[in-house]
């Protein structure tokens, strides 16, 4: 795979606090990489972990206060932390655009469905209603819902979560964005939709030639998906890998009880087992370990992994890893 | 003007689908209560809109000869110290009495809808400023203040009305605050503004239509403040002028006669009730209808 030199997407260094009264939230606490023109790169982790934070963060899409957004997102060259509203507006929809978690609460009750989707090519190609409003059918017609004339015309109570998500796609494809934040979009949705809206997805991600980084906790999706894994644990990257060599060869223990975690129905050394899984919870932001983040839930846990924090290793392009073990 | 701008607010935005209208119809007919009040306010509107075909003559020509009748075929609620006709003056007095209730209402809306909007939304210093003005107009009874504005402002139709509205205002902020407060954590907003939507058109187009429910209900509430509020400023004498018929100036004017002649004051009294009842139960039985069914 042949990937342009620079970056669609690069993210250094990026810090996200929350500013509560209990005190100082750390969700994302210095994750950087890049996403590529064209590309899909998933985002994996626990629930907690950061991910979502990181998707709103690029788009500025958290109150701020009580967030605070520290670090540097280059989009196309340009930090995005260094726009003012009117110019990350410009960028919302049009440029990068964002498809939630929950399609049965994503679409306003009270507005058709064409009308949401038609509002940001209003907004973005300056279209005029009419034209704005075939351009939505177009897309409706697209994400292959059946019968987009009429449908547009419906409120979304008479949509089922799949075609839901489908009018979500429809309106964050509906400007040809270069990029697409997808917060695992599919998780609310039950598995034959699932597949459906994957393979959507990937469709459309050729047709328009955008690059997707697909936030999950389900592996099976990026196994199929993804080019590139980033993990994250605690706020922050442990692992990022190609997607085969990740499944392959994982190097971080946390990594490893991921995908240890994943039942193979029929392969012989799981027969009888009982299921691999990783003890403990995710820790509170507010109270991260020290050392390593990982260290009380690893099961190669050293001493140095308590009171040093591991360096991120670059072992080669794209994969690098977060563990002492490596260092 | 008014009318036209409270109409254009107040229709509700919802996915008002034929089904979905009939139900809610069923639901508001079911309630008996709110059925009467609904009645009853096309009643005064209709009297209100009828008023000429309905008393002929002029309701505010003074015939002395007749002062002070009690009931009779000719003139059905008796007579006024004056000699006018008490059911005629009530007919015309309800065009007062609707007129001022759309007004406040409109004057109500048209400010306190944008303010609540916008404080609820922005939050910040924004919310802190709008919500500290609003703590001091709450502090006052709502009387009182209507009161004290029109001190300031002076008696007539046009103050009554922009004092009332203006002590309705508050109420209006903090309903949709509150409302805007709830809804503006909705994931649609948020869809929203992922797709680079305009802060006033998320406030116009995405919020506005979901906060719709209440703010109708407490307009019809509101209405029936509006009237009570309008016949206590006339009672007081600083309200409408005579010798325009309205129900509480009339009321005010009877006063005198409580004893010698009950009837005069007794029928104002009467309509201003019942106006204010039937608002009452109207909002009431909206709000029962629309509510729990808010977020099918």
């Amino acid at each position: 795979m042949s990937e342009p030199a620079t970056p669609l997407l690069e993210i250094k260094d990026l810090h996200t606090r929350f500013h509560t009264l209990d005190g100082t939230v750390n969700a994302v606490d210095g994750v950087d990489f890049d996403v590529y023109q064209g590309e899909t790169l998933g985002l994996v982790g626990e629930s907690g972990c950061g991910k979502s934070v990181t998707a709103l963060s690029i788009l500025q899409l958290l109150r701020c206060p009580p967030a605070e957004i520290q670090g540097r997102i280059l989009f196309e060259g340009n930090n995005l932390l260094d726009l003012d509203r009117e110019g990350i507006r410009k960028i919302r929809g049009n440029e990068i655009s964002m498809i939630f978690q929950e399609p049965m609460t994503s679409l306003n009750p009270v507005l058709r469905i064409g009308e949401q989707i038609a509002e940001a090519a209003k907004i973005h190609k300056r279209m005029t209603r009419q034209e704005a409003w075939r351009w939505a059918v177009e897309m409706l017609r697209m994400v292959q819902i059946p019968g987009p004339g009429s449908r547009s015309k419906q409120y979304p109570h008479k949509f089922s979560g799949g075609m839901r998500q489908r009018a979500m796609i429809a309106m964050a494809l509906s400007c040809n964005p270069r990029l697409i934040l997808a917060d695992e979009p599919s998780t609310a949705l039950d598995v034959t939709i699932q597949a459906q809206i994957m393979s959507l997805m990937q469709k459309l991600k050729e047709e328009f030639n955008s690059a997707i980084v697909l936030i999950t906790h389900d592996l099976g999706i990026i196994a199929e998906m993804v080019s590139r894994v980033v993990v994250m644990y605690a706020g922050k990257v442990v692992e990022e890998a190609p997607v085969k060599e990740l499944f392959k060869d994982p190097r971080h223990p946390y990594t490893q009880g991921l995908l240890g975690s994943i039942p193979v129905i029929g392969r012989k050394e799981q027969t009888g087992r009982r299921l691999q899984e990783i003890p403990g919870i995710v820790p509170s932001p507010m109270e991260t370990p020290l050392g390593c983040r990982f260290h009380p839930r690893c099961h190669k846990v050293m001493n140095r992994c308590q009171e040093q924090e591991p360096p991120m290793i670059h072992l080669a392009e794209h994969r690098r890893v977060s563990c002492l073990l490596e260092a | 003007m008014t009318e036209i701008k409270e109409d254009n607010v107040c229709q509700p935005r919802e996915p008002l689908s034929a089904s979905r209208f009939r139900r809610n119809w069923a639901k508001l007919r079911r309630n008996k209560a709110a059925l009467v009040g609904a009645v009853l306010i096309l009643m005064y509107v209709l009297s209100a809109l009828l008023a000429p075909v309905l008393f002929t003559g002029n309701p505010s020509a003074p015939n002395l000869i007749n002062s002070l009748e009690t009931p009779t075929l000719k003139n059905p609620l008796g007579t006024d110290e004056l000699g006018r006709s008490i059911l005629g003056r009530i007919i015309y007095g309800s065009r007062i009495s609707l007129l001022i209730a759309v007004g406040v209402v409109s004057v109500g809306i048209v400010l306190g809808i944008p303010l609540g909007l916008v404080s609820g939304y922005y939050g910040g210093k924004i919310d802190f400023s709008i919500q500290r003005v609003t703590d001091t107009l709450l502090a006052f009874p709502g009387f009182l203040l209507a009161l004290a504005l029109v001190a300031v402002l002076g008696v007539g139709f046009k103050n009554t009305v922009i004092s009332i509205g203006i002590s309705m205002v508050p109420m209006y902020i903090r309903l949709v605050r509150g409302c805007v407060l709830s809804v503006r954590e909705e994931d649609y907003v948020e869809a929203a503004r992922a797709v680079g939507t305009r802060d006033v058109i998320i406030l116009i187009r995405h919020i506005l239509p979901n906060v719709m429910v209440p703010i109708t209900v407490q307009t019809s509430l509101s209405m029936g403040m509006a009237i009570l509020f309008a016949a206590g400023l006339g009672f007081l004498g600083i309200g409408v002028q005579p010798p325009t018929p309205e129900w509480g100036t009339m009321l005010g004017s009877a006063r005198s006669y409580l004893f010698h002649a009950p009837h005069v004051a007794t029928f104002p009294g009467i309509a201003i009730f019942l106006a204010v009842l039937s608002f009452n139960l109207l909002g009431d039985g909206l709000r029962d209808a629309l509510d729990p069914r808010f977020k099918i």
